[in-house]
């Protein structure tokens, strides 16, 4: 990477960078400090970022700690990501009025949508978006609101220069450092008292927006830093999940008795399906007022571990906590390839995070791996 | 008129232009679209009906596929929409959107000999597989359908199948589960009327639809037949919300019922049949 | 006896069956026909023969008093019916009726069961025969039990 195509801001340079967001009109969304987690949120300047905060994820815990000194981006992610604005867990669709028997529908997307930039999104949520994209926007239908608000978005990446303990984004090919998907892109950088951010453009967008930024050309010894920090970050993952051959391996383990095991810890309460950037299940909600002039049709986030998923002629099809649970993981490493030609899944953790009994997708897919080489090496079945 | 590939969850109104009683608890409607645009679509397809401020069903198109802007539709009333669906009448204004879904093969199978076989309510989305193959009667050979019923009672299109089974160009066999001792006509599976014909293996296209336990013993029957299983077709079903592929609920694998369906060639989804919860 | 014979070969059910068995099986079997309404066999009596249907149709079915007759099943060509002679106490469990003219082979259960105590490879060709038979009435008629067609939701 030439140096020339490399710059560096300070955090007052950055503070400009987000007051000229805001001028141009964009929600500024950025790792905000809220309700004991670093979610993502509206921010009005570099003040509102969590300087010093760190996020430390286990299994079903996440703490946060305020050992980071002077960072404003140490955490890894927070329980929210883009989905959040882009697909929001509540979305009116159409209002309709009716007259006699006739009726007539005004859809949402006429009106306009908030223009977001979202600063200081993880690389692998950037490949979330591009999942996201594939499924909701690149088929013969479109999810109208999905378009309307991902139309004007600016993207300005940080890479990670630590991963957390659930983090395993080297293994999905997503991360430590941002290479698409992003209009301009940056590693923070602590040195001594320096505290500066190498940033490169990603796009056209990219270019003209950082042209009304004070920046300085970046100094080979910063950008060697940068890479350096961004290298031991991928050196340090500690979660691994293989991704060769899992989509035949996850569907040829359809009968493994290890669906069986983590049924038995599975609350299926849903919470990976709403933390995970990627997953997009949907209900459609139709309603009247009490008169039944008006109705509406509402998008509302849906889960493939509720009961009534698969509801078919009087039961579910997949009536138990195992076969929900077997589908949400089969769904996402998977049959997602099958589908959109990419991984559902893109290594954030979050699931392993927010699952309350710290169910591991790692460490699932590590076990079926192991359980279809022994079946595979001895006469056994695995049941 | 709203486009439909920019707002694909914005239905159309279509007004009831006819509704009748078909059995006890099945209905059927006629409908065409208020907003002056067409609609045609191909036998296998299915369109989401939404009653007003209640909601939306997936409901296969049951119609003539060469009669022009219309569409036909034969509901069971089992649940809060399709029960008030029940109380349309003439004039009554629906919404549609559609029509979605894969259809079955009738493009490819001339010269070939057809065997329809179903049950209950899956003769809906088969009876315009019928009419086309009538319209077109000197491009296939021979024609069976298979047709099984819980009771006499509960038969769909009594007066169609028996014209269908008046021709001589065609044979239509049909039995019920259970009847009482004034039904002169077969009682027993629908699996168990076909040791009567003769399926030539090469020539023969097989297309099933029905309860999901009843397709799986008649394919494993057309398969004790030697029928392969490319030559073999299945209409397949899973919850819908939205039809277009983008709510999650109809997979089924790898599969979207409502747009890599829901009339799969078997040979496709053959591994998934004997698949728990999938 | 050489047409008797004939449409024993000929029988799908006996299919297979060396020909010394079928000159064994003839000596047991004759010619019957019933006419449409006629009962081929009772519930409660004697099972003392199976048929083996060439032409026509049958239903089997049950008596319940307060809705008459309900057929289970009906059978024709190429069908068998009855196995009630194979197991004691050797009774018919319903009725089965002729709904159109039947032509059938009826074999005498008494004269078989004695030609199968002596000839054991016959008995085990007949009951192999009938094993696969009560088997596939078995799946259909739990086919039937579940109801695939009813109302669920």
């Amino acid at each position: 990477m030439a140096n020339a195509e490399r710059i560096t801001l300070t955090e007052d340079h950055l503070d400009v960078l987000i007051g000229n967001l805001h001028k141009d009109g964009y929600r500024v969304i950025a790792p905000r400090l809220e309700g004991g987690a670093i979610g993502l949120d509206e921010i009005r300047s570099v003040k509102d970022l969590p300087r010093g905060w760190n996020d430390e994820h286990g299994p079903g815990t996440y703490v946060l700690k305020r050992d980071a000194g002077e960072a404003l981006f140490a955490s890894a992610v927070g329980p929210g990501s883009m989905k959040r604005f882009l697909f929001p867990p509540e979305v009116r669709l159409w209002k309709a009025t009716r007259d006699g028997s006739r009726f007539e529908i005004h859809p949402e997307s006429h009106h306009r949508s908030p223009k977001f930039a979202f600063l200081g999104v993880r690389p692998c949520d950037v490949h979330a978006l591009a999942v996201q994209d594939a499924v909701l926007q690149k088929g013969r239908f479109v999810d109208a609101d999905y378009v309307r608000r991902r139309k004007d978005c600016l993207i300005v990446a940080v890479n990670c220069t630590s991963a957390s303990a659930n983090c395993f984004c080297t293994s999905m090919k997503t991360g430590p450092k941002a290479t698409m998907g992003f209009d301009l892109a940056f590693t923070e950088i602590l040195d001594g008292d320096r505290h500066v951010f190498v940033m490169e453009t990603g796009s056209e967008q990219g270019r003209a927006i950082i042209k009304d930024v004070p920046h300085e050309a970046a100094t080979d010894a910063d950008c060697q830093l940068a890479e350096a920090a961004v290298q031991e970050t991928a050196r340090r993952m500690r979660k691994q999940l293989s991704t060769d051959g899992i989509r035949e391996l996850l569907q040829r383990r359809f009968d493994d008795r290890r669906w069986d095991q983590t049924a038995e810890r599975c609350l299926a309460c849903a919470n990976c399906t709403m933390v995970c950037p990627t997953c997009f299940c949907m209900n459609v909600e139709d309603a009247t007022d009490v008169s039944g002039a008006v109705a509406e049709r509402w998008r509302r986030w849906d889960s493939c571990f509720t009961q009534g998923h698969t509801y078919l002629h009087g039961g579910s099809v997949r009536f138990s906590g195992k076969g929900r649970y077997r589908q949400w993981m089969t769904h996402k490493l998977s049959y997602w390839i099958d589908q959109f030609g990419v991984s559902g899944c893109v290594g954030c953790g979050r699931c392993i995070t927010w699952c309350p009994v710290g169910i591991d997708i790692t460490e699932e897919a590590r076990a079926l791996r192991d359980n279809d080489r022994n079946t595979s090496t001895s006469n056994q079945g695995s049941v | 008129m709203i486009a439909e590939a920019t707002e694909p969850m914005v239905s159309r109104p279509f007004r009831v232009d006819r509704t009748w009683k078909e059995t006890h608890d099945t209905f059927s409607l006629e409908l065409h679209p208020l907003d002056g645009g067409d609609f045609t679509f191909l036998p296998g397809q299915f369109n989401m009906l939404y009653q007003w401020g209640i909601g939306e069903v997936p409901i296969s198109i049951s119609g003539h596929p060469a009669a022009a802007g219309k569409a036909v539709h034969t509901i069971r009333a089992v649940g809060s929409v399709t029960k008030m669906m029940r109380q349309l009448r003439r004039g009554d204004v629906i919404g549609v959107r559609g029509p979605y879904g894969t259809p079955w093969p009738v493009a490819d199978i001339a010269g070939q000999d057809i065997v329809i076989i179903t049950g209950g309510i899956g003769l809906a989305p088969l009876r315009p597989v019928m009419y086309h193959l009538l319209q077109h009667r000197d491009r296939y050979g021979k024609i069976l359908m298979l047709y099984g019923a819980r009771t006499p009672n509960d038969m769909l299109y009594v007066k169609e199948l028996e014209q269908w089974r008046g021709r001589f160009d065609l044979h239509v066999s049909v039995t019920v589960d259970r009847a009482e001792s004034s039904w002169r006509g077969n009682v027993g599976v629908v699996t168990n009327l076909m040791p009567r014909f003769h399926f030539d293996q090469e020539m023969t296209i097989a297309m099933v639809c029905g309860p999901e336990i009843m397709m799986r013993f008649t394919l494993q029957e057309l398969s004790k037949r030697g029928i392969p299983a490319e030559n073999i077709f299945v209409s397949m079903e899973r919850n819908m919300k939205c039809g277009i592929g983008l709510c999650g609920h109809c997979q089924f694998g790898p599969d979207f019922i409502c747009k890599d369906g829901p009339v799969f060639r078997y040979d496709r989804i053959k591994d998934r049949m004997l698949k728990r919860e999938l | 006896m050489e047409d008797l014979k004939t449409y024993l070969v000929e029988h799908p059910f006996l299919q297979g069956l060396e020909p010394r068995y079928v000159d064994l099986i003839v000596g047991c079997a004759k010619n019957v026909r019933f006419d449409t309404g006629e009962f081929l066999l009772r519930e409660g009596e004697e099972a003392n023969e199976f048929y083996l249907i060439r032409h026509g149709k049958v239903s089997l079915e049950i008596y319940a008093a307060e809705k008459g007759h309900i057929t289970v099943q009906t059978a024709g060509e190429g069908d068998v019916l009855g196995w009630s002679w194979l197991i004691p106490p050797y009774h018919w469990q319903f009725d089965v009726r002729a709904t159109e003219m039947v032509r059938a082979i009826a074999l005498d259960g008494k004269c078989l069961r004695t030609k199968c105590e002596e000839d054991h490879h016959l008995g085990y060709e007949l009951l192999k025969r009938f094993a696969h038979l009560v088997s596939q009435r078995l799946e259909s008629t739990r086919l039937q039990l579940l109801d695939v067609y009813g109302d669920k939701d």
